[in-house]
């Protein structure tokens, strides 16, 4: 009976929620649209409300993890009362294993899990990208011996190769961003080496090839800004799996260690709880969820625009 | 005949050959390690002399092909070597959870594949509908959210109010029908992850299909909606939709480490989490090459089989 | 293909057609009320240059319409059917029984996982016109009128291992088996090589004949239009220009778009005198002969080409001339033999030859879409070989890269900032040839630059080309496989053949009798307006002249 009562009031919940979502979205692309410049106007207007609730969503985040210190209520590693007291007017959110504030915590996350993916993300782009890029470009043996490496390290799952890497060289955040980033650059060289594989057969890369052109304006000049939209796409799907396996790691115990707030390890640390019915700790894991539902909807936005115009 | 026989075979001999790469890699990852293995794994305050026991114990005197070739050897005839942790042989800690883990990825797989194959169709012969944009939005919210928090919720709803136990505990003595009872969880966690990602990619790979200009001709012919689908459509399919199955089924190997550990199933995926906890890098090797070797073994077979689907390969000009 | 058939019923009859399609989530017409009636047994020829609306007409014939197309308004009556209203059922019933459907390519039309037999008795059997064994016997027959070679054994191929042609042949076949009333053919011949045309033509107007079946023959082809349709409807932009049986509007056309069509094969220059036997030629290629990796392409080519002069390397796809242009570049290191450039050696390899090596000798391409970097505005794309090769830069650089604009003849003011994509075909190839000249060369490797243009616009680049040529005094190789547009622009003639030159000379020489066998084969396969050439031909062909000793690329 029970859990008939609580799934009626989940499926009401989600009603409401997907209703206030779209509302949210519908009014940020019409205000969007008013104060956009021209160009990105235009395109606006073609985006669906998937991709503009996700770009609400991914601002928010943005403002949250930049002013954390000036929202949360208690200091990150503050220890504020009991331990797993429940909600109440002072601790929003009740307080976790440690007697710490979850709210605080949870707003500190988005600062420390998501600044970290992003950084991790960004770094596997540096690398991927630039070896990607200059092995379609120069060819030969170049090529085939990135591409060769990168074969093998892709043979071994990704969580499982991280895994590995971490036992040996130890778990820290410095050597998880390393890690990560080293194994997600081979899928970021695969998307970059392909793409630019397409460019580089056209013939006005063949004419400037004639011309004389150096290997740097090869790249940078005409063969990059060609590559830019499926990049910055595959941008957002990388900045998922990094963020969902920093997460999976974080939860394991094996990715950012305490006392930095972080939404894996929030999980972790409060499970419990889920057992006697109270959802505290699905917050952060809900608050992973939402972020990458976001930015996969930009994404797949994005996407289904770059192919509607290739037609 | 004789084209395709030696293509298969060059695969299979490419795939060998990964593996044999893999194992180098797994093994010397440790080499790659800054400082003694011995030292880092005793921490500081360990003596010179328990120090040089250790190496002596883990063979770090010997030259390392020595030491590859004895631990390559070793697996081959099933010694996986000694747990470094609690000195076990591994073997014997591997024995039971690689069978747990494996019953857990066929028992996702069995129910997963041939829904999302279904369900990715269905979506496909009627995209741009109220029921494909439904399933868009569905499929990338599922593979948007980490395992845990699908497990979670799973648990909320199903396990507290005693519907399904929300530990799995895999006892020998068990029969199938209660060991598929108590994995009712774990599996439903990493079928709904894997159902997502398999749907969207089976959907895409029949848009492609169906853009083919021999599509618009079977339609030109007359030829029935159904009749396009079986006869003109699917044959073509094979390909993309085994390199699908296989792609998800390899996933499913990562998946099956998160989800383990959430509902404490003694499989190998948490044996491996707990060993990296610990450093065990023994342990930790064997997991891993386990895992690699099923990852491999399964994209060769998708290479395989859709090289044998395509008619292009088998009947040679 | 009679012309008085006038008595005959009418088969198709479509009024005021509509047809709409979706570009960035608005519509728009591409098909602007066109009315088209089709008697029994004739051959309606619909013509037109690219976006015209052929192929959406085309499809529309058989109620069907692409997604992302539709049909928005007029009416569509195939034998007392509605077919904008009839029940899909009612449609899919018609379609491969009564209407049939030829594609421009086989290879990508048939269906790669079963065999051609297969395909082709999936109509008659599902339609129930009759049982397998029967339509396997009957394909059989049929190949053998489509004069396919081994006809008793091609049908149980698969489409991969039979060739280009043949499948355009087996294509016609499938459409023929059920002996429909209408078969729509959509450029049925347009990716075949000139020789492979000619036998794919005459076989499909044979089998047509005799089935007495109506059809609608779509191509942007003039000459092979003439020798295929009974009457000729000229399309621009979804609206119908005129409509004339094929003798009078060949002989009179009367609206003025029409005439220009008309007209464009008129253009032809005066072969420009020959070099004195002193005068060093400014490329010379002498004895090339290079491979793909170990597959050889070319055998010993050996050929001058002069200041002010041009010369055309005419084959068909496979024979090397693209390839040869390619050892010229550089891109292709020879296995053996040399370039030479104003007397000397080039180096082999173009990332040896120094800057000005690669200045003197330029490059403009077929596709001029893919030729220009899609990002980079107009102004980038013609002055960065100013500013690369001259070092010119600021003001200098501008005014340089206007004067070239002008050259061209594009207003600079108005193109200058613009992208590619901004620009039609002609304009685009106008500035591939903008940007050749501002490396100031002294010869121009042309290659196909005319064959994705249509012929209006082919015509004022090949003028273009031609001004340019006495004003800068350029060299020209000028890679072709259109015979019209050699009649047009070249001074020597360079024919090749599976990697070997077969014949070369002077244009007049070479349009003249007597030819190497092989050049009389292409000579003779290029389409004339002339509706009874092909007849003509074949006969010819018949009596063991025009190059019908030799094999044609297909065989």
């Amino acid at each position: 009976m029970d859990s008939e009562v609580s799934f009626i009031v989940l499926l009401l919940w989600l009603v409401v929620f997907l209703a206030g979502a779209a509302a949210l979205a519908w009014t940020f692309r019409k205000i969007a649209i008013g104060i956009a410049p021209k160009g990105l106007a235009k395109s606006l207007r073609t985006a669906p409300l998937t991709a503009s609730f996700g770009m609400i969503v991914i601002l928010a985040y943005v403002f949250v993890a930049l002013l954390a210190p000036f929202i949360a209520p208690f200091g990150e590693r503050e220890i504020v009362g009991g331990e797993y007291l429940p909600w109440d007017a002072a601790h929003f959110l009740g307080t976790d294993n440690l007697g710490r504030d979850m709210f605080t915590r949870l707003i500190y996350g988005a600062r420390n899990t998501v600044g970290i993916a992003f950084v991790t993300t960004g770094l596997a782009f540096l690398l991927g990208a630039i070896f990607g890029l200059l092995a379609a470009t120069v060819g030969g043996w170049l090529d085939q011996v990135l591409s060769r490496i990168v074969d093998v390290l892709m043979a071994i799952p990704a969580l499982i190769f991280a895994l590995l890497l971490l036992t040996i060289v130890g778990t820290s955040i410095t050597n998880m961003i390393l890690v990560i980033a080293l194994i997600d650059s081979t899928r970021v060289y695969r998307l970059a080496r392909a793409v630019a594989m397409n460019i580089v057969v056209m013939d006005y890369i063949e004419a400037a090839r004639l011309r004389g052109e150096g290997l740097w304006r090869l790249v940078v000049r005409e063969i990059l800004p060609n590559a830019s939209a499926p990049l910055i796409a595959e941008f957002g799907l990388r900045f998922c799996f990094v963020f969902l396996m920093i997460s999976a790691l974080s939860f394991l115990g094996l990715g950012i260690q305490p006392p930095t707030a972080d939404w894996g390890s929030m999980v972790r640390d409060n499970a419990t709880l889920i057992t006697f019915g109270d959802i505290t700790p699905l917050l952060p894991a809900g608050a992973i969820a939402l972020l990458t539902v976001a930015v996969n909807f930009v994404v797949d936005w994005m996407l289904h625009r770059a192919s509607g115009l290739k037609e | 005949m004789a084209g395709i026989l030696t293509m298969i075979a060059q695969r299979l001999g490419l795939g060998l050959l990964t593996l044999f790469v893999i194992s180098l890699l797994i093994f010397g990852a440790i080499e790659l390690l800054p400082g003694d293995l011995a030292q880092e794994i005793l921490g500081q305050s360990a003596t010179p002399e328990t120090v040089a026991a250790f190496r002596r114990e883990l063979g770090l005197d010997l030259p390392a092909y020595e030491r590859y070739l004895n631990w390559l050897g070793g697996i081959l005839q099933g010694d996986f070597g000694t747990s470094l942790a609690n000195k076990r042989p591994i073997a014997d800690l591997i024995a039971g959870r690689l069978g747990n883990t494996l019953f857990l990825a066929i028992y996702a797989a069995a129910i997963a594949v041939p829904l999302s194959l279904f369900l990715g169709i269905l979506a496909a012969l009627f995209r741009n509908s109220l029921y494909d944009r439904a399933v868009n939005i569905f499929t990338l919210s599922s593979i948007s959210f980490p395992e845990f928090f699908v497990a979670y919720i799973l648990i909320f709803y199903l396990a507290q109010s005693g519907l399904f136990p929300s530990i799995a505990k895999i006892t020998p003595d068990a029969g199938l029908g209660e060991m598929l009872y108590r994995a009712f969880l774990p599996a439903l966690t990493l079928t709904l992850v894997v159902t997502a990602h398999m749907m969207r990619m089976t959907r895409a790979a029949i848009i492609n299909l169906l853009a083919s200009p021999y599509i618009e001709m079977a339609r030109l012919k007359g030829v029935s909606p159904g009749r396009i689908i079986v006869r003109h459509a699917l044959p073509n399919a094979l390909a993309p939709i085994i390199n699908v199955i296989a792609l998800n089924l390899a996933y499913l190997i990562t998946g099956v480490v998160v989800v383990e550990v959430v509902f404490v199933y003694p499989g190998l995926g948490q044996l491996m989490v707990d060993s990296v906890a610990k450093r065990d890098v023994t342990v930790v090797q064997a997991a891993a090459l386990i895992f690699a070797s099923a990852y491999v073994l399964l994209n060769l077979s998708a290479d395989v089989l859709s090289t044998l689907s395509n008619p292009r390969l088998v009947h040679k000009r | 293909m009679n012309d008085n058939d006038n008595g005959k019923a009418a088969l198709l009859t479509i009024r005021g057609l509509e047809i709409e399609g979706r570009a960035d989530e608005t519509w728009t017409k591409i098909v602007k009320g066109v009315d088209l009636t089709l008697r029994r047994g004739e051959v309606l020829g619909l013509i037109g240059e690219s976006g015209a609306g052929k192929s959406t007409i085309g499809l529309a014939a058989m109620g069907f319409s692409r997604d992302g197309c539709r049909i928005s308004g007029g009416t569509i009556d195939f034998d007392g059917i509605d077919l904008r209203n009839a029940p899909a059922r009612q449609r899919r019933a018609l379609r491969g029984k009564r209407i049939a459907y030829v594609a421009q390519s086989a290879a990508a039309s048939f269906n790669p996982a079963h065999r051609l037999i297969d395909q082709y008795s999936e109509p008659p059997v599902q339609h129930g016109v009759m049982s397998r064994a029967e339509a396997e016997r009957d394909a059989i027959e049929l190949y053998r009128r489509m004069r396919l070679p081994n006809p008793d054994e091609i049908g149980f191929r698969y489409p991969h291992q039979v060739s280009g042609g043949q499948l355009q042949r087996a294509m016609t076949a499938m459409a023929m088996a059920c002996r429909p009333d209408l078969i729509i053919f959509d450029e049925p011949t347009t990716a075949l090589d000139v020789t492979t045309q000619i036998e794919v033509l005459s076989a499909i107007r044979d089998i047509v004949e005799q089935f007495d079946t109506a059809a609608i023959y779509i191509t942007h082809d003039l000459a092979v239009v003439a020798q295929m349709a009974d009457r000729i409807k000229v399309l621009l932009k979804g609206d119908e220009v005129e409509e004339a049986d094929t003798r009078t509007m060949l002989s009179t056309p009367r609206e003025d778009y029409t005439k220009s069509l008309w007209a464009v094969r008129s253009h032809e220059r005066t072969e420009q005198p020959a070099p004195s036997a002193q005068e060093t030629p400014v490329v010379s290629v002498r004895g090339v002969t290079a491979a793909y990796v170990d597959v050889p392409v070319l055998h010993d080519v050996s050929f001058d080409i002069h200041k002010r002069r041009t010369v055309a390397v005419v084959g068909e796809s496979g024979s090397g001339k693209s390839t040869t242009a390619r050892v010229i570049t550089g891109l292709l290191p020879p296995i053996s033999g040399e370039v030479q450039f104003n007397g000397k050696a080039l180096p082999a390899d173009y990332r040896s030859r120094n800057k000005d090596q690669l200045r003197q000798a330029q490059m403009i391409y077929q596709m001029a879409d893919t030729a220009l970097n899609p990002k980079h505005r107009i102004r980038e794309i013609v002055g960065r070989p100013v500013e690369f090769y001259l070092g010119l830069k600021g003001a200098k650089l501008r005014d340089r890269t206007r004067e070239l604009l002008s050259l061209i003849e594009l207003e600079p003011d108005e193109f200058i900032d613009r992208l590619p994509s901004e620009l039609s075909g002609g304009q685009k190839q106008r500035i591939g040839i903008a940007r050749a000249l501002a490396a100031e060369p002294q010869f121009i490797i042309c290659d196909e630059v005319t064959s994705a243009l249509d012929q209006l616009v082919a015509e004022g680049i090949l003028k273009l080309l031609d001004r340019l040529q006495s004003e800068f005094e350029l060299a020209y190789m000028f890679i072709t496989h259109d015979l019209a547009t050699v009649r047009a622009i070249a001074d020597e003639v360079v024919v090749m053949k599976d990697g070997r030159v077969v014949e070369m000379g002077g244009k007049t020489e070479m349009f003249q009798p007597p030819h190497h066998p092989y050049t009389e084969l292409l000579l003779s396969s290029v389409p004339e307006m002339d509706p009874d050439w092909l007849d003509r031909l074949l006969a010819e062909r018949a009596a063991g002249g025009a190059g019908a000793t030799v094999q044609s690329a297909d065989q």
